[in-house]
């Protein structure tokens, strides 16, 4: 809709976004030329979670955590976990536990991965932003490329197929516990996983070539969509590598220059603050040094690539060599490289998967290690869309009594933000909120992959709604979808 | 003759108060081990539901409503292939990382070659919006009521015996209202 605020300008709002988890809602200030002055995302967060784990045990929390999310309940298992693993004083893992996590994590990247791909985003690179949504979406997909679509499914089924062998269920997965995990692979679970190994990393191959391949087609209309310079942020390995598991934290400028490196993520106060906004339930993390105007940053996979000097695996390493090529090694700032980088870590994971599976450290009976206990932890880890944080304080007692989270989509809320207000500056036009952009602010959103608002989704609550009001309110226009 | 294969696919948050009443009920039924009935629960429908999906002859949905008829509702979406052709013609809009029953159906046939029958029954919540564990009371009781009806059904397999077209509900239970 569109409504005149006291200062003269005007307010667009589309709500809500389509295709990311639950409700988001776009509001555009309007200038007196009717051009895009500011672009303001509305998420709904999650609230009243620090609330619900207060008092509980600390064991308990990386079952609990995985109530926060129905995309990414592993990647918030892991980082509890890892916190509580300091709380035993269990963080140097057995390397049966640590491997065991790891091939639960690469199994989360996989279907995380697949599903945004090939759900979420191949409808709008294979019929273009300006398709009809009635057929720009996996039904689409399904009926026009059929066998792109039984990969997406499968590929995503046996990323759960690992979660469940690795967490113990395929929902509210019990595999990772405070200083290790509680089960191993056995050999027929490795023998059912190894089964379908080498097409997997086919069908990854493949979903890497037509991301690249897209990218680089369209590379000119891309460059600009929603793009802009920024800082990058992720864990990274002890000698630079792509790690989605463990390491320090490394910051980067939009050219490359490091602002803080192998940093210990347990001292993540001391670089990374968090802005509050009155218009915004969600915070706007920045880091400290630079101050919230200069010192936002993006999270995900196009940051990891970003910062990592390499990638321990040989294809996805090839696979990186190319995508840096683009913008002569410095950092790759267009937020549609998103998917190309995405495509790289899902074939990264595989072969990762692909070599854990013949580890015979899976097999190990060294489950759990303890050491000095702590009352104070932090968990940090790399989920698919981007660095979590996990904070937590325990008591004499082994109760939580204080939590604090900082969940990727919220590191990358200011990005999400540029993104939206980048693409309506480029195609707003008059005062008409055409289709072409509604289609476009979702695609720039989706490049993020964002998780809205976590795990609830009961049946009618997903409308989408637009409306055009005049200055004075009136409606001039209304466009619903769902 | 062979009975049906029946898989109910029941989703939702059990860490959202009554989002949970999918997973609820699932747990029902899994206690009730009827011969040829597969319980899946997870906290929400996605693509590869569809593999499961194609390899049953019908599909119970079951989900948390937060709006229409208490205390719950079974509405029959019809077989895999009609709902693939409405889907294909403009039925999809809003979606997210989730998928609908409808498009779990509609890939179930697009993908799979195969056209189960799809249900969903739809039971009434009324919290949703804070963390929590355990149903509100009144839809414990929608759910008590959805488990009474539901049971018979499956052992006689009489689910969508009186099948009404698709964008019809099959039955509502005659609710006398809840107290929350």
């Amino acid at each position: 809709m569109v409504a005149s605020t006291s200062n003269g300008l005007k307010r667009v709002v589309i709500e809500p976004v389509t295709r990311v988890e639950g409700h988001g809602k776009v509001t555009l200030l309007l200038d007196e030329q009717n051009k895009v002055h500011q672009a303001r995302l509305h998420i709904v967060e999650f609230r009243g979670f620090e609330r619900f784990i207060q008092g509980r045990p600390f064991w308990e929390v990386p079952v609990l955590v995985q109530r926060l999310c129905g995309i990414c309940p592993v990647s918030h298992h892991l980082a509890a976990a890892k916190a509580m693993d300091r709380i035993v004083g269990g963080e140097q893992l057995t390397p049966t536990a640590e491997k065991m996590r790891r091939l639960m994590h690469y199994g989360q990247f996989f279907q995380s991965h697949a599903l945004h791909f090939f759900h979420l985003v191949s409808p709008d690179l294979l019929f273009g932003f300006d398709a009809d949504v009635a057929i720009r979406n996996v039904i689409g997909v399904a009926a026009k490329y059929p066998d792109l679509a039984v990969q997406g499914v499968m590929m995503r089924k046996y990323g759960q197929e690992i979660i469940l062998r690795t967490a113990g269920k395929k929902i509210h997965g019990t595999g990772a516990i405070p200083g290790g995990v509680n089960k191993n692979l056995s050999i027929a679970e490795r023998d059912f996983l190894l089964k379908d190994a080498e097409q997997m990393l086919t069908w990854a191959r493949g979903a890497l070539k037509l991301a690249k391949d897209y990218t680089l087609a369209h590379l000119d209309e891309l460059r600009d969509f929603g793009s802009f310079e920024s800082n990058h942020l992720s864990l990274i390995g002890a000698s630079g590598e792509l790690d989605l598991y463990h390491g320090g934290l490394r910051a980067i400028t939009a050219t490359g220059e490091k602002i803080f490196d192998h940093v210990d993520y347990q001292r993540y106060l001391d670089y990374i603050a968090e802005e509050v906004r009155p218009w915004s339930y969600m915070k706007f993390p920045f880091i400290k040094s630079l101050g919230p105007e200069r010192g936002w940053y993006r999270v995900g996979p196009l940051a990891r690539l970003n910062t990592a000097d390499r990638i321990d695996t040989p294809e996805a390493e090839a696979a990186r060599q190319e995508f840096m090529a683009v913008t002569q090694g410095k950092p790759n700032n267009i937020s549609m490289a998103y998917h190309w980088a995405r495509m790289i870590e899902l074939l990264h994971s595989m072969e990762k998967i692909h070599a854990l599976l013949h580890d015979r450290d899976l097999q190990g009976t060294d489950l759990v290690v303890r050491g000095p206990r702590r009352e104070e932890t932090v968990g940090l880890i790399e989920a698919p869309r981007g660095t979590l944080f996990h904070h937590y304080v325990v008591n004499k007692d082994d109760q939580i009594v204080r939590a604090n989270l900082i969940v990727s989509t919220t590191n990358n809320n200011e990005p999400m933000n540029r993104a939206v207000q980048k693409v309506a500056q480029d195609h707003l036009s008059g005062r008409q909120l055409t289709e072409g952009l509604l289609n476009r602010i979702e695609v720039a959103i989706r490049a993020y992959d964002p998780c809205l608002s976590c795990a609830t989704h009961a049946l009618g609550r997903m409308p989408l709604e637009v409306e055009l009001l005049a200055a004075d309110g009136t409606r001039l226009d209304r466009r619903s979808r769902g | 003759m062979t009975p049906a294969r029946v898989l109910v696919l029941a989703y939702g948050n059990p860490g959202r108060r009554d989002d949970g009443l999918g997973p609820a009920c699932a747990a029902a039924v899994e206690r009730w081990q009827v011969p040829g009935v597969t319980v899946s629960s997870d906290y929400q429908l996605t693509v590869e539901d569809a593999a499961a999906a194609a390899q049953h002859d019908v599909v119970l949905f079951v989900d948390a409503a937060c709006a229409g008829p208490e205390p719950w509702a079974l509405r029959a979406l019809g077989r895999s292939t009609e709902v693939a052709a409405a889907r294909r013609t403009g039925g999809v809009g809003f979606s997210s990382h989730s998928a609908a029953p409808e498009d779990v159906l509609a890939l179930a046939a697009l993908l799979f070659n195969a056209d189960p029958a799809g249900y969903v029954l739809a039971v009434r919540g009324y919290e949703f919006d804070e963390f929590g564990e355990g149903l509100s009371p009144a839809a414990g009781r929608n759910l008590a009521a959805a488990l009474a009806a539901l049971e018979p059904m499956l052992r006689n397999r009489t689910l969508g015996a009186d099948a009404a077209p698709a964008d019809r509900p099959v039955a509502a239970a005659a609710g006398s209202g809840t107290d929350r």
